[in-house]
């Protein structure tokens, strides 16, 4: 049997893949197309211009947008929902606030249209009381009633079912029943927290895109199959990690942000390869940047990002936020006669002047070019070539004259607000929370990442900034990389005071169980089995909760409140031992590690002896003011040995590396470009 | 003055922004009032160390708060004798640049290298501040003294030493004073955060170059907003609103809302308006003229807020009304629901004259409702609020957005599964409140119906909500929007309230309930214009009755297939254009 692994990651633009052998080392890589319609195709075609033969593959890792596209485009299956009456609206009027602070417009669709919402008398009360029991024979009126309005999935949402699931498990079993399909989830199972809203909205989104992802993946399986793949293909997850084809359908929701999550894995996995423990990642493309926080080679998880406004997802997902900046975001000169940058954005079409498709307005990739930072030859190479003499001229007119200020001034002036805005940004997703900048490295991806990682670390006052060997194909690699995991929450929401340790013991091992069982139905070869606990805590009264990792099942009430004690102070450098302190819910991820994989095979063997043989050109490159004759060098060719003052310019294939005056670059092991700034 | 470029105001400009979110972002945080946490009724910003003007302020503030701070900083400044490193003033006196007591201020001096640079302040809305009912929101005071605890500046931490007399004495006088502490080490360390990171900015780009930018950055906003008040034609535009009453007596009060537009300026003239009421529908100069600045914000919300925004808007103090209220008139109305009819007069007054701009009225209440009462499962006393939404009025190319939150607010609603944790009520339904959306072309977003019922010992309520008299105001030729409606069930039968949408220490006994219908929004357009099709899809979904869509939109609807009947509906049309 073979042994290769292939990750292959679906991007709005690229389909990209990984494929490695670990016994040889020898890797390929291929960058096609995305297929919108069907992703399935791209994801073929990849496979096919690896030449890969799918007999000698252990492991297909796949990351796919198509439940995130399905979701925002509404392009999803017709759901019902039944629910407790006198509460079918919470799914529509939600807790809502507007989509914007100041401006009192805007629109809210719900996932469940009204007329596919209906009500079933039962009630449960916050202690798990029945106030009113399930109404079983109107339940089945309701069933027929949605069956009838032409409904393919359905969600049961009852009110503290968190607390008590019996009538969302018994609706659940009647309606398996009369559903002639699979796609029939209760609200609990997917997410078993307190807030009705947001755990509702969590299971209708996995209701909407359920049947999505279950004919996406079977006509994907079967491509796969016909080619000679004799496994289960691996999805990834928002949380990291990956789960078997068979079973990714019933939680689909957890696919939903697994692109932004897989690229933040293979920073975690090269963190820890490189021996680095603090890193902030940071994939700027063309229309956003993602921001994400690994510590100890483990990224920090979440259950609280909405997808947009009104969309919460409560699942543990790998906390990645996202920045309106990217090349394509667009600079101007506002009505108070300022410069400002974004948050509108060129998008692909018509995308920067430079790309030549009809594209008329200054973006942050013009002023990369303008400045020679990105290669101004490769103008030559798109649709309808533009110069960059055009270029210039546009942009003295949208922006200089108002300031008379140079095409150069204007380019540079660009990059200064939006690199500072973007460092603003990163700061209130990342340090803010109370970290110091000194400890982390800024980790670059993304094809417009490390044009900007050097500025932005300054900004920043993060001392290193880390460009991996193939920041274009981060994502795919993160496939490659990853592990089978499933997590876990339950509500508690005791006080430690009047909390029964047992009832947390039994709970954690309970998860654990669960994520076993569910490790055993995935069916794919794992080394080792790890558990990670943690709980969210808060003091009586507050609604916020900080996360607070633990050793396990075991853990004592004394363990419980001096964690929470540390990680409050490390936050808000508060003390409160006047207010008693809360545990309200229990997590644990079970992760299935599989057999793992050398990174160092990356660096390649291109390495030239020395720097001189890896220099491609000299060109002009302008660093604040001053135009510096700057040396362009081949990435794949540096020297092992690197040792590098800037001002240097260094180029790949998927991106390219702007080292500034002065900053220092060596190469780690594993073939990774340190700048120390 | 050094020349300035407009990179470097760009960058200054960001990072005065930075430094208050992440003071919003920290109180938010660690804050314990769930009006603070769920709600964020806080804000945090930087003012001017002479003159207490406003710098810059985090963009996720309250909004009413875009105005007051300034006013508040400005009363500490007048009446502080010494300040040294390390001090916060705590001050909620209403009649100094306040709003109602529960908005608590804090404000501390800000020192760069030994001398005085700037004030720091942050507010947050405290759930209790003593008064005659819990949560603060009397209906039916008549002097301020009963609305609660009134603290003029006073120095709660003198050189970062919390001064325990002081807070005895506010803990002793306010409701679960338990949880307070938390609160006030929540916000005193946000504006310790925003200590450190002013410090970092000024480090970083030298004092003398962000105060200049700082003296620019006030210009520019001023020009700004001069710019955007240029598309608007010059002329006298007059708008009204009406407060369902004062809460002592029943009678309702006059917005009346005078708008010239003069070359690059806006005067605002409120002098017809009725005069000083006996209950707290009272409204504090400062709060009157933040009132406004959050219309206007509303209406151009890309301009930045400093004090040079607000520069072209002259608002004449309307002396002898009850927007200009002074001591002792009771004022806890003014920032929830008396703030929101002064905006709901500005966007009445311009529509007609920017309608691309503007929308149909909001439902504008933010819907106060406390519980007080005693769980004797726990043995303990309890303040319970519901802080709800409603629908806002139709625009131009859509519908109004249904359970939109209040205009002065940004604030989530608390989950039915969190309150019933918490105190022993059951809720009966939380449903969209049928037919609430006025009719229009773009018709009325739709308000929420919910109902409470007590299943532990007893409780009274109170509440301070308004539009129970007139709904909100259509625009365009659309209709208002629906009322907000209030009613108490219990075995001696149904109780509304007399002033309908405000009364207090309504005894609740168990098993009694409380139903709440809030506002939907006006609509926008003659709703003859409103496609047939979408009036059917509104009736499919539920949102109006066959009758509605006949008598309000003049669509008439097949009750055995749901299409429209175009026939009947040319009639219907034809009949109302004559």
């Amino acid at each position: 049997m073979g042994q290769k692994v292939i990750g292959v990651d679906v991007g709005g633009t690229f389909t990209d893949l990984i494929m490695a052998d670990p016994g040889t080392g020898d890797i390929a890589i291929a960058k096609v197309p995305t297929t919108l319609d069907n992703q399935a195709f791209g994801v073929l075609s990849a496979i096919s211009t690896v030449g890969a033969d799918l007999q000698d593959v252990a492991a297909i890792n796949h990351g796919t947008t198509t439940t995130t596209n399905a979701l925002l485009e509404r392009k999803i299956s017709k759901v019902g929902l039944i629910t407790t009456s006198g509460f079918r609206d919470v799914m529509e009027l939600g807790r809502r606030t507007r989509p914007q602070p100041y401006g009192l417009k805007g629109e809210f669709q719900p996932l469940i249209s009204r007329d596919c919402r209906l009500e079933v008398p039962e009630r449960m009360d916050a202690d798990g009381n029945v106030v009113t029991p399930l109404d079983e024979s109107i339940l089945v009126d309701r069933i027929k009633q949605l069956l009838a309005a032409g409904v393919e999935s359905l969600v049961i949402h009852f009110l503290h079912s968190y607390k008590n699931p019996s009538h969302e498990l018994k609706a659940l079993e009647i309606a398996k029943d009369l559903w002639p399909n699979d796609f029939v989830c209760a609200g609990h199972m997917i997410l078993s927290e307190y807030r009705e809203y947001e755990r509702g909205t969590t299971a209708a989104i996995n209701g909407a895109i359920r049947p999505v992802l279950d004919r996406y993946i079977a006509r994907l399986q079967t491509g796969l199959k016909s080619e000679g793949f004799a496994h289960d293909l691996l999805v990834m997850q928002g949380n990291g990690g990956s789960v078997s084809s068979a079973i990714v359908a019933e939680t689909a929701v957890n696919t939903v942000m697994s692109g932004p999550a897989s690229g933040v894995m293979a920073a975690a996995a090269t963190s820890r390869a490189a021996n680095i423990d603090k890193v902030i990642t940071y994939d700027m493309g063309g229309t956003s940047t993602d921001v994400g926080v690994v510590q100890g080679g483990v990224p920090q998880v979440t259950a609280e990002l909405d997808l947009e406004y009104g969309m919460p997802i409560h699942v543990p997902m790998v906390d990645v936020h996202t920045i309106g900046a990217g090349g394509g975001s667009i600079a101007f000169v506002n009505d108070a006669g300022m410069l400002q940058v974004g948050p509108m954005s060129a998008g692909a079409t018509p995308g920067p002047i430079c790309y030549g498709r009809g594209g008329e307005k200054p973006t942050i990739t013009d002023a990369n070019l303008i400045l020679g930072r990105l290669d101004p030859e490769k103008l030559l190479s798109v649709d309808n070539p533009v110069s960059i003499d055009d270029v210039k001229q546009i942009f003295v007119k949208e922006i200089g004259h108002h300031f008379g200020m140079t095409a150069e001034q204007v380019a540079d002036a660009i990059l200064t607000v939006a690199n500072n805005k973007m460092a603003g940004a990163i700061r209130m997703v990342s340090l803010a929370k109370g970290y110091d900048p000194r400890d982390f490295s800024l980790f670059a991806f993304g094809g417009a990442g490390p044009l900007h990682a050097s500025a932005l670390a300054k900004e920043l006052a993060i001392p290193k900034v880390v460009v991996p060997m193939k920041p274009g194909i981060t994502n795919a690699l993160g496939c490659v990389v990853s592990d089978l995991r499933h997590d876990f929450v339950k509500t508690v929401n005791t006080p430690l005071a009047d909390l029964d340790i047992s009832v947390v013991k039994e709970a954690l091992e309970q998860q654990a169980q669960d994520g076993l069982d569910l490790i055993a139905r995935d069916n794919v070869a794992t080394e080792e089995i790890v558990f990670l606990y943690s709980v969210d805590m808060q003091f009586q009264g507050q609604s916020h909760m900080l996360s607070v990792e633990i050793s396990g099942p075991d853990v004592s009430l004394e363990d419980l409140q001096k964690g929470f004690d540390d990680a409050y102070w490390a936050r808000f450098a508060v003390e409160l031992p006047e207010i008693r302190a809360v545990l309200v819910n229990l997590h644990t991820a079970v992760i299935g590690k599989r057999k793992s994989f050398s990174l160092e095979t990356l660096a390649g063997t291109d390495q030239a002896a020395s720097l001189e043989d890896a220099l491609r050109a000299t060109r002009s490159v302008q660093f604040g003011t001053e135009k510096q004759d700057t040396s362009i060098y081949f990435r794949d060719k540096l020297p092992m040995d690197l040792q590098l003052t800037g001002p240097a310019i260094i180029e790949q294939l998927d991106t390219t590396i702007v080292i500034e005056p002065g900053d220092k670059v060596t190469r780690d092991i594993i073939g990774n470009l340190i700048i120390e700034v | 003055m050094q020349k300035l470029d407009p990179i470097t105001l760009s960058v200054i400009q960001n990072g005065l922004i930075q430094v208050c979110n992440e003071m919003d972002l920290a109180f938010v945080r660690s804050a314990f009032s769930p009006v603070i946490s769920e709600a964020l009724d806080r804000s945090d910003g930087i003012y001017a160390a002479e003159t207490g003007e406003l710098i810059a302020q985090g963009e996720l503030g309250l909004p009413i708060f875009v105005g007051t701070m300034q006013f508040s900083t400005q009363a500490v400044i007048e009446r502080a004798k010494s300040v040294e490193p390390g001090d916060i003033f705590i001050v909620n006196d209403p009649y100094l640049g306040g709003t109602h007591l529960m908005d608590v201020k804090f404000v501390k001096p800000f020192f760069y290298k030994g001398k005085l640079w700037s004030w720091l302040a942050n507010t947050g809305h405290w759930p209790d501040l003593g008064g005659s009912v819990p949560g603060g929101f009397s209906a039916n005071a008549t002097e301020v003294e009963q609305e609660g605890l009134r603290l003029p500046p006073v120095k709660l931490f003198k050189k970062n030493k919390l001064d325990e007399e002081i807070l005895s004495i506010i803990l002793s006088n306010i409701r679960i004073a338990d949880q307070r502490i938390g609160d006030i080490k929540a916000q005193a360390s946000a504006l310790a955060i925003g200590e450190a990171r002013l410090t970092e900015l000024l480090d970083r780009y030298g004092e003398e170059l962000v105060r200049s930018c700082i003296a620019e950055l006030k210009v520019r906003a001023e020009s700004q907003m001069k710019a955007k008040i240029s598309q608007i034609p010059d002329g006298t535009y007059h708008g009204v609103s009406y407060v369902d009453s004062d809460g002592v007596v029943d009678e309702p009060l006059k917005i009346d809302m005078k708008v010239t537009k003069k070359g690059e300026g806006l005067h605002f003239d409120m002098s017809e308006s009725s005069p000083p009421c006996m209950g707290p529908m009272n409204s504090v100069l400062a709060t009157t003229k933040s009132s406004i600045y959050l219309a206007i914000k509303h209406i151009f919300p890309e301009i930045p807020i400093n004090a040079g925004t607000f520069l072209p808007l002259d608002v004449a103090p309307p002396d002898g009304t009850f927007l200009y209220a002074k001591y002792p008139r009771p004022v806890s109305g003014c920032a929830a629901e008396v703030s929101q009819r002064i905006a709901e007069a500005v966007f009445n007054a311009l529509v007609d004259v920017i309608p691309d701009l503007l929308f149909a009225a909001p439902a504008g209440t933010s819907g106060n409702l406390a519980i007080g009462g005693y769980d004797p499962d726990r043995d303990r006393a309890y303040v319970m609020y519901v802080i709800s939404g409603g629908g806002y009025g139709g625009y131009q190319g859509s519908d109004g957005l249904s359970n939109g939150c209040s205009t002065i607010g940004i604030s989530k609603t608390t989950p039915i599964e969190v309150m019933e944790q918490y105190y022993p009520v059951l809720f009966d339904e939380y449903s969209l409140h049928e037919g609430s959306g006025g009719a229009g072309e773009y018709r009325g977003g739709f308000g929420v119906n919910y109902q409470i019922r007590l299943r532990r010992g007893n409780a009274r309520a109170s509440m301070v909500m308004d539009h129970g008299r007139y709904g909100p105001l259509g625009a365009l030729g659309g209709a208002d929007g629906g009322t907000n409606k209030v009613s108490v069930h219990s075995d001696g039968g149904t109780y509304v309230p007399p002033h309908l949408s405000k009364d207090q220490d309504i005894q609740i006994e168990v098993g009694d309930s409380i139903a709440v219908s809030t506002p939907g929004g006006g609509g926008f357009g003659d709703p003859r214009q409103r496609p047939p099709e979408a009036v059917a899809r509104d009736v499919a979904l539920g949102y109006y009755s066959i009758a509605e869509a006949e008598f309000r939109f003049f669509v008439a609807i097949d009750p055995v297939s749901g299409a429209v009947d175009e026939r009947a509906t040319d009639r219907l049309r034809q009949v109302a254009a004559e």
